[in-house]
């Protein structure tokens, strides 16, 4: 057998059934592997009672007779999702050693499944930014490049799962946060339909664009997680009333007139003009422009299509998430939990000090951004106009499926770039978003596959973007893709 | 109808506002318990205390009586409804935003009937709107500290707006209490304003005739009818003097002490809050389709108009009586207790408006913590109906059921010897006795002397030991010598 690390969920789940492993000796190697590997700076919280304990669970549950993909299989999760038993950050100074009194949904999800929980994973503080560097507690390096970012700001899930250090994690995704993450490291990340994931538990950013998803090493392990995650959930009025859906299975349905070699026969994928411009940068056009072609190769056919607002999603994101940001991280205040500034005048310095001291820059950037689009006189300038071109990219979408089943293009304009690189313009850093802040807006499901190798060996992500509630489509295309080449299984040098 | 009376030569405009607390069993947005009085802190959730990860999940019987107010005033239910965040920092704010409803409410419009100064007086409504209530801040007895009590926090309102209608503070206090009494009708709140559960807020201002509106100020929080009539006649007075000063009145939110009976600004227009409000991306817009209004009206108790025509009707009682009679729910269904079971509606209705209505204000009572039970009153109106009792003998009676409730209303009146001899057979037994005995006075009687019955009357009294109806007696004596 392969060591334990080098299992993704699916042979794990293999390899646990036939008792050839347990829970718990699956968990102590990877414990001691996160620890080996700390200067990735992927954990922000571990405790390896609480993981044993879960382990030992998992085995005597499956020693009752149990069975199921996640059961015994360890995981982590971002540090946006609440936990009761590990204390739960979002990233952030304001929350440090902050302990839920429950369980976000997604973890009491898996959790029921039977996966061990490792730990708390990095990210940008309240998931606002994309290279992980906006994290109170340090960044996460790329494991294909320690001077590189692993993307953000679900980064610390990114990089474990690429470094090999878990088979699978959990993120969340508000404007590209698994989708661009997952292209960085080479791992697969999907951002369901908005109302797939239960939002309860998951500290909120923008409540009309976060949604939770999984992060894994291939479109079959992203399924079977997706499976437990999801759901209808009473206490998120967002979430989508459906009946819970076995992903895996759907997805390995073959498709209408499909044969063995042409497993994508029929399949009509649109490449919105947009997302091939003149300044893409070259690298990542080749390897995206490659792998469209295995596309055809594997019988797809592909089209030219238009998203004409592509450009105008940076603006629109970047007036409504911080809009909604802005009003959910008014509860920071230090009056109940959180950062509370040691020494204060009045109640008015207590929630200036206790918030500067408490809030990231980037953060304070957006709060001040959104405070300002909602503010009279300014609030149909730019919310409500924002609101409007919101819709309309909704619909741009819709005329592409008209004619498309599935929409392809790169997920970020570049690969990795370097740590430190771009923290003093965030602007740059916005522009960035440009190709996953569409399908976020649109509330669509997307898909980030590993698809390429760029400048200094760095993976290139393909992103696929369907129709509402199609999830079973962007992992069926990707499976097929994945049957037919393996730059998902690619392992960064040294891990 | 000239119903605009001048002070000191201004028009006085009022709007009302009223904070409604809903009589649901857990709030608004979450399932915690929403009783009153409970230990600090206990009936707050993790929603409640806005702990990172939270959400709020609308409760349906709170929408509900949004509902049921909107029909009782034939607004317009809106079949979309938007919840919006009010943005704003306070320690007993926990969300650091207010969720409720701005641009698009869920009542739409209506209007409130009440009979006010011997005519009737519509009020038309703006709109009202579901929000949650904040907790309290509690300044006193922590040493310089404040203390916060997060139990009233996400407790649902309803914010019922008027049009700028009422034109002296005794027509505002007469609005107040008809919707207070509507909105307990309804039941969709327990009506305790002690508590907090009903609370206005008046906006005032003052014109000259024909003048467009002046600067309006409002006074917030006011929890009794008296205080509200109180505050609006300071202000008037306040405001008036301002403008015959030479000065303006400027946009304010102002505070009624009740101990001076003063109303003091809080804050003026310049630092008034930007709430920033947009909608809460966490609720999906509240859709009420046909059919749960349909619902909704199919569980709706009688209206007070609808009940007081009916009473007309069925029970042949006038208007004002009716009027008076569905003052409010409980003594509506008292009413109808007594008159069903007395089988003497009038009668019934006679001694709730008179000796019950007595005793409950002389001793401050609603009809609720009346001890002598509908059907009390009843057994005695039977008696008075079927001449067992006279009326002066069943004030007497009454009296001593208010005493004790529980008597068996016939042995009572035996026990006071009160019971009147009205059996015809008995009392013509008696009055042929008498006439056998008193020749003289017959003789007298026929001769034309009209006082000769007097003492005829008197002697059949005595045989009866005084339970005999006199006009009674002097019917059946005349039949008998005629």
């Amino acid at each position: 057998m392969k060591p334990l690390h080098e299992l993704g969920v699916r042979e794990l789940a293999n390899a646990l059934a036939a008792r050839q492993t347990s829970s718990v000796e699956v968990t102590e190697h990877l414990l001691a592997r996160l620890q080996a590997q700390a200067s990735l700076g992927v954990l922000l919280a571990s405790d390896k009672e609480v993981s044993l304990a879960h382990a030992r669970a998992a085995d005597a549950r499956r020693a009752r007779g149990e069975t199921g993909p996640l059961l015994g299989v360890p995981l982590a999760h971002k540090d946006i999702f609440v936990t009761r038993e590990m204390p739960s950050t979002a990233g952030s100074r304001m929350l440090e050693g902050y302990a839920s009194p429950f369980d976000a949904t997604v973890v009491a999800n898996l959790a029921k499944a039977g996966a061990v929980m490792l730990g708390k994973l990095n990210c940008d503080e309240f998931a606002m930014g994309s290279s992980n560097q906006n994290s109170a507690y340090g960044p996460v390096r790329n494991p294909w490049d320690p001077t590189r970012v692993p993307g953000g700001s679900s980064g610390g899930s990114a990089a474990a799962v690429a470094a090999r250090l878990m088979p699978a994690a959990t993120g969340s995704d508000t404007g590209g946060s698994i989708r661009q993450p997952a292209s960085f490291t080479g791992v697969n990340g999907i951002k369901p339909t908005y109302g797939v994931c239960s939002r309860y538990g998951m500290v909120a950013f923008a409540s009309s664009l976060d949604q939770a998803g999984p992060l894994a090493r291939s479109a079959q392990d992203c399924a079977l997680l997706l499976s437990a995650m999801s759901g209808f959930d009473e206490r998120d009025s967002t979430s989508a009333q459906r009946a819970p859906q076995d992903f895996h299975a759907a997805m390995l349905a073959a498709r209408d007139g499909a044969s063995a070699a042409q497993p994508l026969r029929g399949l009509r994928v649109g490449l919105p003009r947009e997302f091939f411009p003149a300044a893409l940068a070259a690298d990542v056009a080749g390897a995206v422009r490659a792998a469209l072609h295995d596309f055809e190769r594997l019988g797809a056919t592909l089209l030219d299509v238009s998203l004409p607002r592509t450009e105008l999603s940076i603006p629109v994101y970047y007036i409504i998430a911080p809009a909604e940001a802005s009003s959910n991280l008014s509860r920071y205040d230090g009056v109940r939990y959180g950062h509370r500034a040691a020494k204060h005048e009045d109640l008015q310095d207590m929630y200036r000090k206790s918030r500067s001291e408490g809030f990231g820059a980037e953060v304070k950037r957006r709060i001040m951004i959104g405070t300002y689009v909602l503010s009279h006189g300014y609030y149909d300038a730019y919310y409500l106009q924002a609101q409007k071109l919101r819709r309309m990219i909704a619909d741009d979408f819709q005329a592409c499926f008209q004619v498309c089943d599935v929409i392809a293009g790169p997920v970020a304009p570049t690969v990795a770039w370097k740590l430190g690189a771009q923290g003093e313009d965030p602007v740059a850093d916005y522009l960035a978003d440009i190709f996953t802040l569409p399908a976020s807006l649109a509330g669509l499901p997307g898909m980030s596959i590993p698809a390429g190798a760029g400048e200094g060996g760095m993976p290139v992500g393909l992103q696929l973007v369907a129709n509402y509630f199609q999830e079973v489509r962007l992992l069926h295309v990707a499976h097929a893709f994945q049957q037919a080449t393996d730059w998902h299984a690619r392992v960064p040098p040294g891990y | 109808m000239g119903r605009t009376p001048l002070i000191r030569g201004h028009e006085v405009v009022i709007g009302i506002e009223t904070h409604v607390q809903l009589a649901t069993r857990s709030k608004i947005f979450s399932g915690a318990s929403t009783a009153f009085g409970a230990e600090p802190n206990r009936q707050a959730c993790a929603v409640d205390l806005a702990l990172p990860g939270t959400l709020p999940v609308l409760n349906r019987a709170a929408v509900e009586c949004a509902i049921r107010f909107g029909l009782a005033v034939n607004a317009n239910v809106a079949p979309l409804s938007i919840f919006a965040r009010k943005n704003y920092f306070y320690p007993d704010l926990p969300k650091g935003y207010q969720i409720s409803q701005y641009e698009t409410p869920v009542v739409q419009g209506g209007a409130l009937q009440f009979a006010w100064q011997d005519g009737l007086r519509t009020v038309q409504l703006t709109r009202a709107h579901l929000e949650e209530d904040a907790g309290k801040s509690l300044h006193e007895s922590f040493a310089g500290q404040t203390a916060i009590d997060l139990n009233r926090a996400g407790t649902p309102l309803l914010e019922i707006v008027t049009e700028p209608d009422m034109r002296s503070s005794s027509e505002a206090a007469a609005y107040a209490r008809a919707l207070h009494s509507l909105v307990v009708w309804l039941g969709i709140c327990d009506g305790n304003m002690q508590e907090g559960s009903f609370r206005c807020d008046a906006n005032v201002s003052v014109r000259r005739p024909g003048a467009p509106y002046g600067t309006r100020r409002e006074i917030k929080n006011l929890n009794s009818f008296k205080f509200l009539q109180q505050a609006i006649d300071f202000e008037v007075e306040w405001q008036i003097d301002l403008i015959e000063d030479g000065g303006h009145i400027q946009q304010a939110t102002v505070l009624f002490n009740a101990v001076t009976g003063e109303t003091r600004s809080m804050r003026s227009k310049e630092d008034a809050h930007d709430y920033r409000y947009f909608p809460d991306p966490d609720l999906p817009p509240l859709s009420i389709g046909p059919e749960w209004i349909a619902r909704v009206r199919a569980g709706m108790p009688e209206l007070p108009h609808a009940m007081s025509e009916r009473f007309q009707q069925k029970y042949g009682l006038s208007a004002d009586i009716a009027a008076a009679l569905t003052q409010s729910k409980a003594f509506a269904a008292y009413f109808e207790v007594a008159a069903q079971t007395s089988a003497q509606p009038k009668l019934a209705a006679n001694w709730l408006m008179g000796e019950v209505s007595r005793r409950l204000n002389q001793q401050d009572m609603d009809i609720e913590s009346c001890s002598l039970s509908a059907t009390q009153l009843a057994s005695m109106l039977a008696r008075i109906a079927d001449g067992s009792l006279s009326n002066n003998a069943a004030r007497q009676v009454f009296d001593a059921l208010w005493a004790e409730p529980n008597r068996e209303v016939d042995s009572l009146i035996d026990s006071m010897g009160l019971r009147q001899v009205d059996s015809t057979d008995e009392l013509v037994r008696i009055v042929d006795v008498v006439l056998a005995d008193n020749e003289k006075s017959i003789a007298e009687f026929r001769a034309g002397k009209d006082k000769a019955l007097n003492a005829l009357v008197g002697q059949v009294m005595k045989a009866s030991r005084g339970k005999a109806d006199p006009a009674r007696i002097s019917e059946l004596l005349r039949a008998r010598l005629a």
